[in-house]
C-alpha cells in the first residue's frame, strides 16, 4: 500500500504544516515515508510544492515520478493545475477555490475551475471561508486537510486529529481544537463530492 | 538502543555530527546547506556541551576556524553551500596538505537546478583536485551514518573528507535511527611530532606533504573499493552495466521496485572505486552513468580519446554527455526511466491554465522602498548603472523595479562599481546586504576608499540574512563604525529608513550622495518583515 501526496501552494501558505501532520500520523502508523521540500528563494511568494510519499514497504525516490500521484492537496486552485502531469489517471485533486493573485496575468479564475473540473477525481472547497466560518480564520490549511481525509485511505482522519493535536499542543488546547474544528468542517464539506 | 528521528537529509547530518563528538560547526548560510547549522543550533547536546554554534561571518572565515578546532585536536564541521567552496577554496585546498589532526569534514551542499542558487557547479571536482575522499550519502539514514564514518576516517588519515549533498536529500525528510550514544568529544591535543610540520606550508615542507598526499591516493581509493559504503550488485543482464552516484542511486530504483537486472555499482565514496568497476567492465560493453550534477565520473570513464561509435576501447559510455540524460539540471525518477528506455507512464499533459508565479519580495519588505527611492533618484541620470548583489534584493531585477544590472556572487556589485567607474559609467552605484556586506563587501570597500573611486555604496540593511530565512548577521549595529573605520568620510556615511513616508528624504540623501564624486555609503535601514513578524509574535507569546 503506497500514497503519493504532492502538497502545493504559494510560499507562506502554510502547506508544511499540512505535510508535518500526515508525517506525524504515517509515523504513528510505521509507515515509511519521505518528504521533499522546498527551502530558499520561492519561499518568497513563489509556487512552492511537498513530494510526501507513505508506503508500508521501503521508498527510494524522495520524488514522485509522473503520473504516479494518488493526491494532489492544494491551498490555491492554479497551484493545484500546475503538478497535473504527476497525477495518475485515478488520482485525486483536493483543493481551496480562493486564488493567490500576486501576479499581473494571473489566468480568469473560472477557467482554473473549468480545467479543474475536466480531471475525473476532484474536490473543490473554499478552504479560507469555511475556516473564517469556524472562527478559525489561519486554519484554511486544516480545513483542506480535512476534505483530503475523505481520499487518504492510508491514514484515517482520527490518526490525522491525533496529529494536529499533538503538532499544535505546545500553542495550546485552543488553538488545538480550532484546528481539529477546522479539519472537521473540512472534511464535512468534502462528503458532498461522491468518491 | 534503536531511537527514530524524522529528519531532513542536512538534520541527519548534523545529528549524525553531534553523536561523533562535534566540538563546533562553522558556517555561513546557504541554500540547500543552513539546516545543518540550525538544527545543531537547536539541539540540547550543543547547549550541554557548550558546542560552537555561532554563524561565521563567510565560509573562509569558517573553514579556518574549523581547522583550527582540528589542529587542537577535536572534531570540527564546516557547512555551505556550494558556491560557498569557492569562497573557502584556499583554505579548502590547503587544509589536504596540513591535514587534519581531530577529525574535520566540510558538508558542501549543492544546488543542481539552481533552486536558489547561480549556478550549479558539483563539489565533487573539488575533493577530486584537493586529492581529498569525499563521502555522497544516497539517503538519510547514510547521510548521519556516514558522517561518523568520516570523522573516524579523517581522524586515522590525518585528512579532512568532503561530504556532498544534493538539494533534493537536504531538503528531504525519512526516518532515521539512532543506533548508539553520543560519543565524548576529544581531549585537546596537538598535531603528533611526526606531522607537526606540515601544519606550516613553506613549500620546501608541503613539497614532501604533497608528495605524500599523491602516494596516500592509492591508500585512500583501497579503502573506498574495500568500504561497504560502495556496492556492487550483479544482475542477470548484463547488455549494460550501471554506475550511480548519491541520490542517483534512489532514482534507479525507483523504476526496479522488483530489483534491477542489470549489474549496479552505487557509488557514495570517492576516490572512485574502480576495481568494483572492473567487475561490470569485463561483460557490459555499455555503461550508464547517473550522476546527480556535473558528469564527473562520466568524463573520467570517457576519457579524452572518446570516440561516440567506438566508445573508448572497452566500453561505451552513455549518460549526461551523450544526451541520455539532460546536460544540466537535477535529475528525477522521470529522467532515468527514460535513459533506461523504459516506457513512460501514463499521465495528464501540462495543464493549460498555469503561468509561472516566480518569488518576489515580501509585501512591506524594506528592499521594496530603498529601490522605489533608487529608482526615482536614478530616473535623473543618463547612463546610472546599479551592480547589484547575493540575496532577496537580487529580486529588485524583476519587476516593476527592473532596478539592478548585475549580480554575480557575494561582493561583486561594489568591487564591479569600482571597475565600472574607474572607466567612465557614472553614476556608479552598488547594492548590497549588511550580510553580504560583512561576507565579502569589506575589503572591495578599502579598494574603493584607497582608489577614492567616485561610487555611491547602498547597504540595504534588514539587520538579518533574509534569504536563508533570517539567521544572525554579522555587521548588525556596526555598519557606520565599519565604513569609518575602513575609511569612509563620515559625512558620507548616511542612514536612512526606507518607508513611503520617508520617500522625499531618502531620495534627497542619495542624490546628494551620488553627486559628491568620491566614495559614499547610503546604509537603507529596516527590520526584515518576515523577522519582524517572528519577533512580534515571540513577544505576544
Amino acid at each position: 500500500m503506497k500514497k503519493d501526496i504532492i502538497l502545493s501552494g504559494v510560499g507562506g501558505q502554510g502547506i508544511l504544516s499540512i505535510a508535518t501532520v500526515i508525517g506525524w500520523a504515517a509515523l504513528e502508523e510505521n509507515l515509511h515515508l519521505k518528504q521533499a521540500e522546498v527551502h530558499g528563494m520561492s519561499q518568497r511568494g513563489g509556487d512552492v510544492q511537498s513530494n510526501l510519499r507513505l508506503s508500508s514497504v521501503p521508498i527510494f525516490s524522495d520524488l514522485i515520478p509522473k503520473g504516479e500521484c494518488d493526491l494532489i492537496l492544494s491551498l490555491e486552485p492554479m497551484e493545484a493545475l500546475r503538478y497535473l502531469p504527476w497525477l495518475s489517471r485515478t488520482g485525486w485533486i483536493v483543493t481551496n477555490t480562493t486564488p493567490f493573485v500576486n501576479i499581473p496575468n494571473y489566468p480568469a479564475i473560472d477557467d482554473i475551475m473549468a480545467e479543474l473540473h475536466s480531471v475525473p477525481n476532484v474536490i473543490t472547497l473554499d478552504c479560507d471561508a469555511i475556516a473564517r466560518e469556524t472562527g478559525s480564520p489561519r486554519s484554511a490549511n486544516m480545513v483542506l486537510l480535512g476534505a483530503s481525509a475523505a481520499v487518504m485511505d492510508i491514514v484515517g482522519p482520527d490518526k490525522l486529529r491525533e496529529g494536529i493535536a499533538a503538532i499544535f499542543s505546545r500553542k495550546g488546547d485552543a488553538i488545538v481544537a480550532a484546528n481539529i474544528a477546522a479539519f472537521n468542517a473540512g472534511l464535512e464539506e468534502s462528503k458532498k463530492f461522491s468518491k | 538502543m534503536v531511537d527514530k528521528h524524522l529528519l531532513l537529509g542536512d538534520e541527519a547530518l548534523a545529528l549524525g555530527a553531534l553523536h561523533a563528538g562535534l566540538s563546533g560547526v562553522y558556517a555561513y548560510p546557504g541554500t540547500p546547506s543552513t539546516e545543518i547549522t540550525e538544527y545543531i543550533q537547536r539541539h540540547p547536546l550543543a547547549k550541554e556541551r557548550g558546542i560552537h554554534c555561532d554563524w561565521c561571518t563567510n565560509e573562509k572565515t569558517a573553514m579556518e576556524a574549523a581547522l583550527g578546532v582540528s589542529f587542537a585536536g577535536k572534531r570540527a564541521l564546516v557547512c555551505m553551500k556550494h558556491v560557498g567552496m569557492n569562497v573557502c577554496a584556499d583554505a579548502f585546498v590547503n587544509s589536504a596538505v596540513t591535514g587534519a589532526n581531530g577529525g574535520l569534514v566540510i558538508a558542501a551542499c549543492d544546488d543542481p537546478s539552481q533552486h536558489s542558487s547561480q549556478n550549479e557547479q558539483d563539489s565533487r571536482f573539488y575533493a577530486d583536485f584537493a586529492m581529498m575522499p569525499c563521502f555522497e550519502p544516497s539517503n538519510q539514514q547514510e547521510a548521519y551514518d556516514m558522517v561518523q564514518e568520516a570523522f573516524d576516517y579523517s581522524e586515522a588519515n590525518h585528512i579532512p573528507v568532503l561530504m556532498r549533498l544534493t538539494t533534493r536529500m537536504a531538503h528531504s525528510r525519512a526516518v532515521v535511527r539512532q543506533a548508539h550514544q553520543p560519543a565524548p568529544e576529544n581531549e585537546l591535543h596537538f598535531p603528533p611530532k611526526d606531522r607537526e610540520r606540515f601544519w606550516v606550508t613553506l613549500p620546501g615542507i608541503s613539497r614532501a606533504r604533497v608528495k605524500e598526499l599523491a602516494e596516500e591516493q592509492a591508500k585512500f581509493r583501497q579503502d573506498s573499493e574495500l568500504s561497504g559504503d560502495n556496492m556492487y550488485k550483479d544482475g542477470p543482464d548484463h547488455s549494460r552495466g550501471i554506475v550511480t552516484c548519491g541520490i542517483a542511486y534512489n532514482y534507479l530504483m525507483e523504476n526496479f521496485p522488483e530489483g534491477c537486472q542489470y549489474p549496479v555499482l552505487k557509488v557514495t565514496r570517492y576516490p572512485f572505486p574502480t576495481r568494483l568497476l572492473k567487475k561490470m567492465t569485463g561483460s557490459c560493453k555499455t555503461i550508464l552513468v547517473i550522476e546527480e550534477g556535473q558528469p564527473l565520473i562520466e568524463e573520467k570513464l570517457r576519457g579524452l580519446l572518446y570516440d561516440e561509435n567506438e566508445g573508448n576501447g572497452f566500453v561505451k559510455v552513455k549518460g549526461r554527455l551523450d544526451g541520455t540524460l539532460p546536460r544540466t539540471g537535477e535529475l528525477n525518477p522521470d529522467h532515468v526511466r527514460n535513459a533506461l528506455g523504459l516506457e513512460p507512464l501514463d499521465a495528464f499533459g501540462e495543464a493549460k491554465m498555469t503561468v509561472p508565479r516566480p518569488p518576489a519580495l515580501c509585501q512591506g519588505c524594506g528592499h521594496r522602498d530603498f529601490y522605489t527611492a533608487l529608482n526615482a533618484v536614478l530616473k535623473k541620470y543618463d547612463g546610472a548603472k546599479v551592480f547589484g548583489d547575493i540575496g532577496c534584493y537580487t529580486l529588485g531585477y524583476m519587476s516593476p523595479f527592473n532596478a539592478i544590472h548585475s549580480c554575480v556572487e557575494m561582493g561583486a556589485s561594489l568591487t564591479m562599481a569600482i571597475g565600472a567607474a574607474n572607466s567612465g559609467v557614472w553614476p556608479s552605484v552598488g547594492v548590497i546586504g549588511d550580510s553580504t556586506f560583512t561576507h565579502s563587501g569589506m575589503t572591495g570597500l578599502l579598494d574603493a576608499v584607497n582608489s577614492k573611486a567616485d561610487i555611491t555604496l547602498c547597504i540595504s540593511d534588514n539587520l538579518t540574512t533574509g534569504m536563508t530565512g533570517g539567521q544572525d548577521s554579522a555587521g548588525t549595529g556596526k555598519l557606520e563604525r565599519i565604513c569609518a573605520a575602513i575609511g569612509v568620510e563620515e559625512d558620507h556615511i548616511r542612514t536612512i529608513v526606507p518607508l513611503p513616508k520617508n520617500y522625499p528624504e531618502m531620495e534627497k540623501v542619495i542624490e546628494e550622495e551620488i553627486n559628491y564624486h568620491g566614495v559614499s555609503v547610503v546604509i537603507c535601514r529596516r527590520e526584515c518583515i518576515q523577522t519582524a513578524k517572528r519577533h512580534l509574535a515571540a513577544k505576544n507569546r
